[in-house]
Parts: structure tokens; C-alpha cells; sequence
């Protein structure tokens, strides 16, 4: 079985957001990036059925030269090979487009649910859609029985079990799999680990980044002592008009 | 210009979120029709009417009960295109994003999720998207001249404009091979108000201590007609359901109000409830974090904390 893991490159969630030129640029300077935290649980659950039950696990990442660091984590962590697609990830048409065209010939294709950086949450179904393949998400149990698939599936207040026939796409979330962290073995193994660079496909672009904005910043807590809980009633009512 | 909106569904009633997502489309101007699949009451169905459609489809074949995410989007490009619609609305959901997602490969459509405004078309057409976990906003200019829109939840006003709809009935074609996905079971959560879509939140964190002792937060949660919530600890040690645990990693909230107990605030939670309108932080530690983030706090111990305000809730009533 041949799985593909498309991994994000995006900042460590504790990051400070902040942007450069006039709002136009993203702030690099002093962020950590990490592999999208929901496409490490994807990753996890790829090494895991290939330990299982054997599987060749590729992982493919749209960006620049920068991500590379990140891409060897992912090979550190146990995937076989890796493909680089050399381009700024600009929007989820444009990365699902260039996942799609190395995506062929692949039986299962994982990623998270949504990248932490633009948070789309779609390329999973664009995927599906472009390689004409059942998507589902946010997937948090997996199995495989031959070509067959159970999942279980969240939904808004429950979950559902699913079943659907290989090849498909899911976008993973938790408790899919523990996280795993790479050893000294597989740090060392992945300096040597193929990592394919291919050009994109060109794309029509239907959605154009203009600018960044951030939040207006919070005012100072209003502090409320315990043995006046009336008055908090009392303020979430006339000032904050909440209630 | 006309805009077609999905109306999502849940034991046959219309969700909030998408009654939001026809305010929204309103908002844009032109013609509203909406559509809702599978079994849905009647009157949920015309109430689309209030919030600014003038139009509502039901596609009522049994087979849309169970959602298909394939099914949902083919029966929406057959009704935009019976329609004429240039736009697809709909509320960002576990089921709805995806479905829009496909239905703008389809169509060639621009695309945005997670909008949080009504489009700026002084020049072109652009739309202000939440990114970082609610950390900052992009704005994205939408190219195509099909544009399907998914609006981030609580994020556009949920206004009643007294209009009524005309509901019809519209039979799409269902293709067999779009059923690529077979649905075994269903569980669900009793809960009565739904966490994404609820007006106030409350949260529970490892300050409570124990899942014996939820009576407290819950009997605050029921006076407030609010939804639980929790840390990713506490659902990690299973103290409460995965689908309760607000944060980056589990549901991200955007309530009138968030009141968060016991909770100190990791960064990670924090990405879960940035969107809300006013937080309350209730905790014993006056150094948690939390209280940077909150509007309101009170240092104190929940045991003692909230009983009292539940009280006083109850005594304002």
C-alpha cells in the first residue's frame, strides 16, 4: 500500500503573529515552525500502518526551500521519501492542485484537517474532488481491512462511523494517533532519505492575498472580587450587554 | 445577481449558523434562494424566509437524511444551476466546508472559508478571512465570477427582516457512484445546545478538579441556556468527550460570552475562544494566564465561585 501524508509547514502554535511591509508580509522573524499539529496526528497514523501492515508512507509539502527542515522532521518521524513542490502555498486551490498532480497512484491520502496557518480546511475535499476519490474529514480513527475503510468521523455534537473503499483522502484530527516524536535513528536516517524537488503546475488564480490585518487589541481585565459575583451579573448585563 | 444558500440541518432543524448565512447573503444584495436537503419541518423551512430569502428548494428524497459530502455537493451545483445562482453562501462547518469546497473545484469558483465579513466590492471583491486561529485576518480578493463563500460561525448577525418565502420542491438527480461513502452509525451527544453554533459557553478545566464534580458548571451552563465545554486536558483524560474540548486542536468557539473555570489559558486554548465577544475567567490562581485574554475575572475558587454566580444568575432573572 502506497500512502501519501501532505504536511503543512506553519508556525508552533504558541507563536506571536505579526506582520512586515505595511501588513503584506509575514513576520518570520524569532517563529518556530513545526509541522501542522494536525498532519503530525496524520503522519503518526501512516508510520503506525506501516508498521502494522506494511506500507510505503511518502509525505509531499507545497513550499519554498525554507520547509525543508520540516519536510526531514517528517522523514526523522519514519515516512520513506518526500516530495517537495516548489512554490509558495498562496491558497487551498493552488496547494490541493499540486497535491493532486503528484497524489496519483497513491491508495490513501492523509493530512490534517486543516492547516494552522490560513485554516482553510479543504484541501482534503479539493483533493478528493480533483482525483474524482471519496474525502472525508475530520477523520479521528482509521482502519483498513483490505480496500475497505472504517473511519469514524466527527460531526458537529457526536461522531459517525464510516466505512468507504481505498483510494481516498481524510483529513485527520485527534485521537487518530499519538503524535510521535523522532529518535536519534531516524534523525540520522533522514539526512539520507530521498526528497524529490518538482516545479508546480501552473494555476489559474481565483483567489488573490491582498493584505493582513490583526486583531484590535484587547482592553485590560476588569477585575471582580469573589464575594461580589452580583456585580459580574450586573456588568456582563449593562456594559458588556451580553445577557 | 442570486446567491444560493445551504441550509445545514440537524433532526429536522435548520441550523443558526445557516440562517447566518442567509443574513449574510442578504447582506450582499440580490436574490436569496435557499435550499435545504433531506427531512426538514415545514415551518423551519419558510422561517429562511425571515432572515431574507425569498425562495427555499427542498430536495426531500430519504436518501440526503444520511449527508454524503459528494451527494450534498452535486444536488447544490444542480440547484445553483437551475437557479442561475452566481454565488454559493454557507456556514463553515464540518460538513459545509468541504461540500462548498468541492462544489467551487466543480464550478471553477473562487473560494473562501472562515469569513467573517460582508465583502468589500468598491473595487473588485474582497473578503475578510480569520487565519491563525483567530490570531489575524487576511483579506482575499475573490476572482472568478462564481464565488462560493463559507462564513465563519457567529460571525455574521442573525437579524429577522420579516419576509416570507415560497418553498418548492426540487427533485436533483442522484447518481449512485456518488455514494462513496457508507455511514454505519451515528452517535450523539445529548447536549441540547450545540457548542460551535451556542450564544454563551461555558468551560471547564482541570481546576474542577474531577468529572464528579461537571454538577456545578453544568447547573451554571442550564441558567444561562449556555453549551459545556472543556480543556484539552480534561477531555485527554477523559473527564469529558472529545467533541467538548475547546481549543487549537478541538473546537473553536465565537460566543457572546465564554466563561472559562479552572481553565488557565495554555496558548492553545486561547486559539479556541479568541473570537468570542467577552470572556470571563474564573480562577483560583491570580496568575493564570487567562485573565491577559479576559474581559472580566474573578479570582476565586470555582467550588465557591460558581454556585454563587448561578445564584445570582437566577436572583437577575
Amino acid at each position: 500500500m502506497k500512502i501519501l501524508v501532505c504536511i503543512s509547514h506553519v508556525p508552533d502554535t504558541t507563536s506571536r503573529i505579526s506582520f512586515l511591509d505595511n501588513n503584506t508580509r509575514f513576520d518570520t522573524a524569532g517563529v518556530q515552525f513545526i509541522i501542522g499539529p494536525y498532519d503530525d496526528y496524520a503522519l503518526a497514523r501512516a508510520v503506525e500502518l506501516k508498521e502494522t501492515m506494511g506500507a510505503s508512507v511518502t509525505v509531499i509539502n507545497v513550499g519554498l526551500a525554507e520547509t525543508e527542515p520540516t519536510i526531514r522532521k517528517a522523514l526523522a518521524i519514519g515516512a520513506d521519501d518526500a516530495i517537495r513542490v516548489n512554490a509558495e502555498p498562496v491558497d487551498s486551490f493552488f496547494v490541493a492542485t499540486q497535491i493532486a498532480e503528484q497524489a496519483k497512484g497513491y491508495d490513501l491520502i492523509l493530512m490534517g484537517r486543516e492547516s494552522i496557518d490560513f485554516n482553510g480546511g479543504v484541501v482534503h475535499a479539493m483533493v478528493g474532488e480533483m482525483l474524482g476519490i471519496p474525502s472525508l474529514s475530520p477523520v479521528m480513527k482509521l482502519d483498513i481491512d483490505g480496500t475497505n475503510v472504517k473511519m469514524a468521523q466527527e460531526i458537529e455534537g457526536g461522531k459517525e462511523m464510516v466505512e468507504a473503499k481505498l483510494p481516498l483522502v481524510a483529513g485527520c484530527q485527534e485521537p487518530i494517533a499519538e503524535w510521535k516524536i523522532p529518535n536519534m535513528r531516524g534523525i540520522m536516517g533522514a539526512r539520507t532519505k530521498p526528497l524529490k524537488v518538482v516545479e508546480p503546475k501552473s494555476v489559474d488564480k481565483l483567489a488573490v492575498l491582498k493584505k493582513f490585518e490583526l486583531p484590535a487589541p484587547k482592553g485590560a481585565v476588569k477585575m471582580i472580587s469573589a464575594d461580589n459575583v452580583a456585580e459580574l451579573v450586573t456588568l456582563l448585563k449593562t456594559e458588556a450587554k451580553v445577557l | 445577481m442570486t446567491s444560493l444558500v445551504f441550509l445545514e440541518s440537524a433532526d429536522g432543524k435548520i441550523k443558526k449558523t445557516s440562517f447566518e448565512a442567509v443574513c449574510y447573503a442578504r447582506g450582499m444584495g440580490g436574490t436569496v434562494v435557499a435550499i435545504a436537503l433531506g427531512s426538514v419541518n415545514p415551518s423551519e423551512l419558510e422561517s429562511a424566509g425571515k432572515y431574507g430569502a425569498t425562495k427555499v428548494l427542498h430536495a426531500v428524497d430519504v436518501k440526503l437524511d444520511h449527508p454524503v459530502i459528494q451527494v450534498f455537493a452535486s444536488v447544490l451545483i444542480q440547484a445553483m444551476q437551475q437557479e442561475g445562482a452566481d454565488n454559493l453562501i454557507l456556514a463553515n462547518s464540518s460538513l459545509g466546508t468541504p461540500v462548498a469546497a468541492k462544489v467551487a473545484v466543480k464550478l471553477g469558483a473562487s473560494f473562501a472559508s472562515n469569513v467573517v465579513e460582508l465583502p468589500n466590492t468598491s473595487s473588485g471583491f474582497i473578503v475578510k478571512r480569520s487565519i491563525y486561529t483567530g490570531k489575524a485576518f487576511s483579506f482575499v480578493e475573490l476572482t472568478a465570477p462564481k464565488k462560493v463563500i463559507a462564513i465563519k460561525k457567529n460571525a455574521a448577525e442573525l437579524k429577522e427582516m420579516g419576509g416570507t418565502a415560497t418553498v418548492a420542491t426540487f427533485a436533483p438527480t442522484l447518481n449512485d457512484a456518488d455514494f462513496n461513502t457508507k455511514i454505519l452509525s451515528t452517535e450523539k451527544a445529548s447536549a441540547e445546545i450545540s457548542l460551535p453554533e451556542a450564544n454563551i459557553v461555558v468551560s471547564g478545566g482541570r481546576g474542577l478538579k474531577g468529572p464528579e464534580n461537571w454538577g456545578i458548571l453544568e447547573a451554571l451552563a442550564k441558567t444561562l441556556h449556555a453549551a459545556t465545554g472543556c480543556s484539552k486536558p480534561v477531555s485527554d483524560m477523559g473527564w469529558r468527550p472529545h467533541h467538548e474540548h475547546v481549543g487549537q486542536t478541538g473546537v473553536k468557539v465565537a460566543p457572546q460570552l465564554y466563561i472559562a473555570i479552572g481553565i488557565s489559558g495554555a496558548i492553545q486554548h486561547l486559539a479556541g475562544v479568541n473570537s468570542s465577544k467577552c470572556i470571563v475567567v474564573i480562577n483560583k490562581d491570580a496568575d493564570a494566564p487567562f485573565f491577559k485574554a479576559a474581559d472580566y475575572g474573578i479570582v476565586g475558587d470555582a467550588f465557591d465561585v460558581v454556585p454563587k454566580l448561578t445564584a445570582a444568575l437566577q436572583a437577575s432573572k
